[in-house]
């Protein structure tokens, strides 16, 4: 059998997982009926329901012939990995982690840590360029954020300002 | 009269120096975000959130809104000057605007959008103004039942929006309706799915769907396409005024685009970018005077009137929220978190519970469509100085602000690996070719839903149906179902389809 949309033969699948395990899990909570709905009957019914249209997707993705095969295309890697670690990295720095007895370094630090792995994202990233752009964020978030809107940020590592 | 005093009411809350100043800074970086493409309107909302905590609850409203009727501008002029849409609603706009530009004519071009966008702004102002009263009566009426009637038509009217597969945008708004789910159950205090996570009993934040989705998702696809090759007409920009014959063409243009908006806005799952679709299409059929240039080689009907139209559309796209407290659209669905925010419940109490708030914000729109025509004719040339910003400088910011604003948020990192979650989740959308505006309608309208149907259920005992036998419950499906087979013509189809090929 030949998938005619990669696109939507994946899509359905998607749907037809998360909505059979909304549903798993809702069976798992009390039901009740339709006068008396119990915390599981919406999404039992939601679940149910996106399993149905995920499978009619998957169904039609087999079936009805497309352009192009609906082709997925190549995953870009690159971006998708700096840009997510980019965020996750700044958590860590702004925060720390206190599970494993990480130091918070504030948002200072964070920030020149964000910028520098976002940039690399792109092929044609130059040093002098993104330390010129990270100190431009880094300045106007401290007066826009911390002076002017005044939230809560951890702005210098906590082993400097104790 | 009534709507005097209101809209008086409303004036001298938007008329005080902070108000103009939060309508200004809206609409600034409204035109801002307009005009740089690869960012909109949703991601810089869900953006700023957090920063308007400090806010009162009528300014940050205010701004808010005019990032979004201000992107509807500035995204006028990148589809106009560098043929590449701004906003999603400016699509069209690319079509007879860079024709124009090519042409010589960028000035007019641009003026014909400025002065269009500004007549349909006020329109639609005084529109909101006129209709939201008798609406919030009407609302008054409303049960549960109407209301999750309500909430089926709003959904289905966010497919017909959708562009792509039918079936994919129905399986979007059902996962973000389950998502929506997520956290404590308000009946029993079950804590569904949060697979014992204290930060998770509370509900995933909408804040974090949206900036991961829409913000991190469209940044990790737009990096992995070339960078555009950018042809900026910045030299001809010159005679920004229309000729006389230009004014004759587009005026009766700019009036049927701002009523077709209206409409459209007006409906829900409608807003700017359809009205902007069904505004140039009906420009296409009706025939202009013998001699003009025909459309696609820079007619200025062509831009008059979808621009006008997606102003419109985003004006009025508002009384849904304000009245029924029900969002139309994704960007709506946004403001009814901010309204969160801040302790404002969106219904048709507002109007009565915060007079100001409602009026003001009103009376604000007029105020700031006003500000943006200056914004965006005379001072065009700064903005045309932003187009020549590279997106590598572009992007590590946007990343920045999407971190800063989901910390703050809750002040916890939890919301940050939430985002980074949630981004990878909207790369793998994109790349399904599944649209994500109706995901976050859905997940916004999920508790709202369960909790209407509960009711709507125990009150009747039961018995389903409840939904027809009262009238405008019966009502409400019945244009829904309507819509359904409206879009599943085959003839209407095939016009959507062509319609979102462009996009």
């Amino acid at each position: 059998m030949n998938i005619k949309s990669q696109k939507d033969f994946f899509c359905g699948l998607m749907f037809m997982a998360v909505g059979g395990a909304f549903a798993w899990g809702a069976s798992t909570y009390n039901v009740g009926t339709g006068a008396r709905m119990g915390p599981g009957y919406f999404p039992l019914m939601l679940g149910v329901l996106l399993t149905v249209i995920g499978a009619a997707i998957t169904f039609t993705a087999l079936v009805v012939e497309t352009e192009g095969g609906g082709k997925i295309g190549k995953i870009a890697w690159k971006p998708l990995i700096f840009v997510i670690s980019a965020n996750v990295v700044f958590g860590i720095l702004l925060a720390g982690l206190p599970a494993i007895k990480f130091p918070a370094f504030g948002m200072i630090v964070a920030i020149y840590a964000l910028t520098f792995i976002a940039s690399m994202a792109e092929a044609g990233w130059k040093f002098k360029t993104t330390l010129i752009l990270a100190t431009v964020l880094a300045v106007g978030s401290y007066i826009a954020f911390v002076l002017a809107l005044k939230l809560q940020f951890p702005v210098w590592p906590s082993f400097i300002t104790g | 009269m009534d709507l005097i005093t209101n809209l008086s009411l409303g004036f001298s809350v938007a008329f005080t120096p902070i108000n103009l100043m939060y309508a200004f800074f809206g609409c600034v970086l409204g035109t801002l975000i307009g005009v740089l493409p690869g960012i909109g309107p949703v991601a810089t909302i869900a953006m700023l959130l957090p920063a308007t905590y400090a806010l009162p609850p009528v300014s940050a409203l205010i701004m808010l809104a005019g990032i979004y009727y201000g992107s509807q501008y500035g995204g006028s002029t990148t589809a106009i000057l560098v043929n590449l849409p701004g906003e999603s609603s400016s699509v069209v706009t690319c079509i007879d605007g860079y024709q124009m530009a090519r042409k010589g004519r960028a000035g007019p071009a641009l003026a014909a959008a400025g002065l269009g966008s500004f007549f349909a702004g006020s329109v639609g102002t005084l529109i909101i103004a006129a209709f939201a009263p008798p609406l919030t009566e009407l609302a008054f009426k409303f049960g549960p039942a109407e209301y999750f009637a309500l909430m089926v038509l709003g959904l289905i009217g966010a497919v017909v929006l959708a562009s792509g597969s039918l079936l994919k945008a129905v399986g979007m708004i059902v996962l973000g309706l389950l998502l929506g789910l997520i956290g404590t159950d308000v009946n029993s205090g079950v804590a569904r799915f949060s697979f014992d996570v204290p930060e998770l009993t509370d509900g995933i934040g909408f804040v974090v769907i949206a900036m991961g989705v829409f913000g991190y998702g469209e940044i990790i696809s737009n990096l992995s396409q070339p960078e555009h090759e950018r042809e900026v007409f910045t030299a001809k920009v010159s005679g920004l005024f229309p000729t006389k014959q230009d004014f004759k063409d587009m005026a009766p243009a700019v009036l049927r685009g701002t009523a077709l908006g209206s409409a459209l806005g007006i409906l829900p799952g409608g807003g700017a970018l359809l009205s902007a679709f069904a505004a140039y299409t009906l420009e296409k059929k009706i025939k202009g005077r013998p001699g003009e240039v025909p459309f696609g080689q820079g007619n200025i009907r062509g831009v008059a009137a979808p621009e006008s139209a997606n102003n419109a559309g985003s004006q009025t796209s508002f009384i849904p929220l304000l009245t029924l407290g029900i969002p139309p659209n994704a960007v709506m669905a946004l403001m009814v978190g901010a309204m969160t925010i801040h302790n404002i419940q969106p219904g048709p109490q507002v109007m009565t519970s915060n007079p100001e708030l409602f009026w003001g914000l009103i009376a604000s729109m007029w105020i700031g469509n006003a500000m943006l025509v200056i914004l965006n004719l005379p001072l065009i040339g700064i903005w045309i100085k932003l187009l020549t910003i590279p997106y590598r400088l572009l992007f590590p910011a946007i990343v920045l602000f999407c971190a800063i604003g989901v910390y703050s948020t809750n002040n916890n990192t939890w919301d940050i690996w939430m985002v980074a979650i949630f981004g990878v989740i909207g790369y793998v959308f994109i790349k399904l070719g599944a649209e994500p505006a109706p995901l976050l309608l859905g997940f916004i309208l999920g508790p709202m839903m369960e909790e209407n149907l509960r009711r709507a259920l125990l009150l009747s005992r039961g018995d389903w149906s409840v939904f027809v036998t009262r009238p405008l419950s019966a009502g409400l499906l019945a244009a829904g179902a309507l819509l359904l087979v409206i879009v599943l013509l085959p003839a209407v189809k095939n016009k959507r389809e062509e319609a979102f090929v462009e996009d």
